[in-house]
């Protein structure tokens, strides 16, 4: 069971999208880093809340599910692009695998992830959706 | 800088060795590698290891000393022993570095192994650990499998390409045809096309034998300066290319879904240290993890255009017999993939065709051959160059 520090530690991003921007070159960032990677060292790094829109580049759905997210599966994970450039691996939920395809627009919503065992944290996040 | 021979090979079978341990292994593999090569213990420099995950696979860290333990050297010479970790692509790095000693001028003979002990924890565990080659924090935390990341590839080199699902089981095909000539070989069995599209769907468009499996095994290889391989062995295969290159470990950081730009690079090194083209390897062992793995790695190598891996698969291009046979010995995906030993077995596969030494399997005429191991979904990749 992990320490609960690993958890509350990522709240800012997980639970409000808040990543980095480099302000010298414009890149957004988001997990935040700590370097840009382009300006590296003359960069200058920025806190930035991305507004959570963006648009599927890719999926698959998950039917071997890891620990913990057995009674999920089938799933939908794919990777969104974001404001700037900036992409995240999320879940995609409240559609039909079906009805998904590359290039769908979508949005985030605040859901439960995971529960670290029976007595363990609870833990929340991102995932996305298909914008109507 | 010096040259590198290779002078001596051994793996045990790759398989679920339920009644092995990780150490004895080893040692097998390197038995074989040490009588093949015809050199004494005492006559070892150093050791690298390649292992991925002992610690959550069999709850034992610190292996290197307990393989030079184990070999019988460390009580006797108290030969250095180094671990190398760099996910599924450990036995390639731990290979590079053994190069490096020697090249160096560090070292004259030196051992590069791998090994991977993955049945002695539940299936689940086993693949909760593979995953941990991901970013824990932001792509398996919200639900990301393995298989999941490299489904999303095959996903998007079919919306960019075309490259259809048949051509993706043609990968698995070929690869289990060519594992029945490998004793080695966890699969020694054929399979249709039709056997891999009604297979289990793991992370769709993937299903269950578009997969690598879970594998123990081990495999070691002996190296040595080029001038003074021939007192060992009258058929030295020269190291003549050795690149390594990172790239995110984030598969949704990197600018492209449908290259793995650490092969790339990897390659590019490999190929000026080599001073050759894609095009003068005669023969290739790829990290065909997954079927779309294989169609990466040829576009990423240069063998075929990009977006032409799944065209050329169909076409038989890769197929031995082809105009460049790629996994003669079953891949990732007939042979089995023990994470660590990976790397090290590819070199060995390559040293024996090499040697003309692959029975059944053999590529008619080969004089140089490439080893192209990658780490995680693309995080790491390390690419040698070998040439008899």
């Amino acid at each position: 069971m992990a320490a609960a520090a690993r958890f509350w530690r990522k709240i800012p991003q997980r639970y409000n999208l808040i990543g980095t921007k480099c302000s010298a070159c414009n890149k957004v960032y988001f997990p935040p880093r700590y370097i840009c990677p382009v300006c590296r060292r003359a960069g200058k790094i920025e806190e930035f809340k991305l507004d959570g829109k963006g648009e599927l580049v890719t999926y698959a759905v998950i039917y071997i599910a890891p620990r913990g997210f057995e009674s999920q599966a089938p799933y939908i994970i794919g990777i969104v692009e974001l404001d700037g450039g900036a992409r995240v691996t999320t879940q995609i939920v409240d559609c039909d695998p079906k009805d998904v395809e590359i290039g769908m627009p979508v949005k985030a919503v605040f859901r439960k992830v995971n529960e670290d065992g029976e007595s363990g944290v609870i833990y929340y996040g991102y995932k996305f959706t298909p914008m109507r | 800088m010096r040259d590198v021979a290779v002078i001596g090979v051994g793996c045990t079978k790759f398989d679920e060795l339920w009644d092995t341990a990780l150490r004895q292994l080893i040692v097998d593999a390197g038995r074989k590698a040490i009588e093949d090569a015809g050199i004494t213990g005492e006559e070892i420099d150093a050791l690298y290891i390649g292992n991925m995950s002992a610690g959550r696979f069999v709850d034992q860290e610190h292996i290197a000393s307990l393989i030079s333990d184990y070999a019988g050297l460390a009580a006797s010479f108290h030969t250095p022993a180094t671990r190398v970790e760099s996910a599924c692509a450990s036995g390639g790095v731990a290979f590079r570095q053994a190069v490096m000693a020697i090249a160096s001028g560090l070292h004259d003979i030196v051992i590069a192994a791998g090994v991977e002990k993955m049945t002695d924890v539940l299936p689940s565990e086993t693949t909760f650990t593979l995953a941990t080659a991901a970013d824990q924090e932001w792509e398996t935390f919200f639900g990301a499998t393995f298989p999941s990341l490299y489904a999303m590839m095959a996903r998007r080199h079919m919306h960019d390409f075309g490259t259809t699902r048949e051509q993706l089981a043609m990968v698995a095909v070929k690869n289990h045809k060519n594992g029945c000539k490998n004793p080695n070989a966890q699969f020694q069995k054929e399979i249709t096309i039709q056997d891999v599209l009604e297979s289990p769907i793991v992370a769709d468009p993937l299903r269950l034998l578009d997969c690598s499996p879970i594998t123990d095994g081990a495999a070691v290889t002996v190296l040595c300066s080029a001038d003074i391989a021939k007192r060992y062995t009258d058929t030295p295969v020269y190291v003549v290319g050795s690149g390594h290159a990172t790239d995110t470990i984030a598969l949704h950081d990197r600018i492209s879904l449908t290259t793995l730009y650490a092969a790339v690079f990897a390659a590019r090194r490999a190929y000026q240290m080599a001073k050759i083209e894609p095009k003068d390897i005669n023969v290739a062992e790829v990290h065909d993890c997954f079927t779309i793995a294989e169609i990466l790695a040829i576009e990423d190598l240069g063998f075929v255009k990009k977006g032409e891996g799944g065209k050329a698969t169909e076409e038989g291009l890769t197929a031995i017999g082809g105009k460049i046979p790629v996994n003669p010995s079953g891949g990732l995906k007939a042979a089995g993939h023990p994470v660590g030993a990976t790397g090290i077995k590819q070199i060995v596969e390559i040293v024996y065709q090499l040697r003309e030494e692959a029975n059944g399997r053999q590529v008619k005429g080969a004089e140089i051959g490439l080893a192209h191991n990658v780490g995680g979904s693309g995080g790491s990749a390390v690419i040698h160059i070998l040439k008899r």
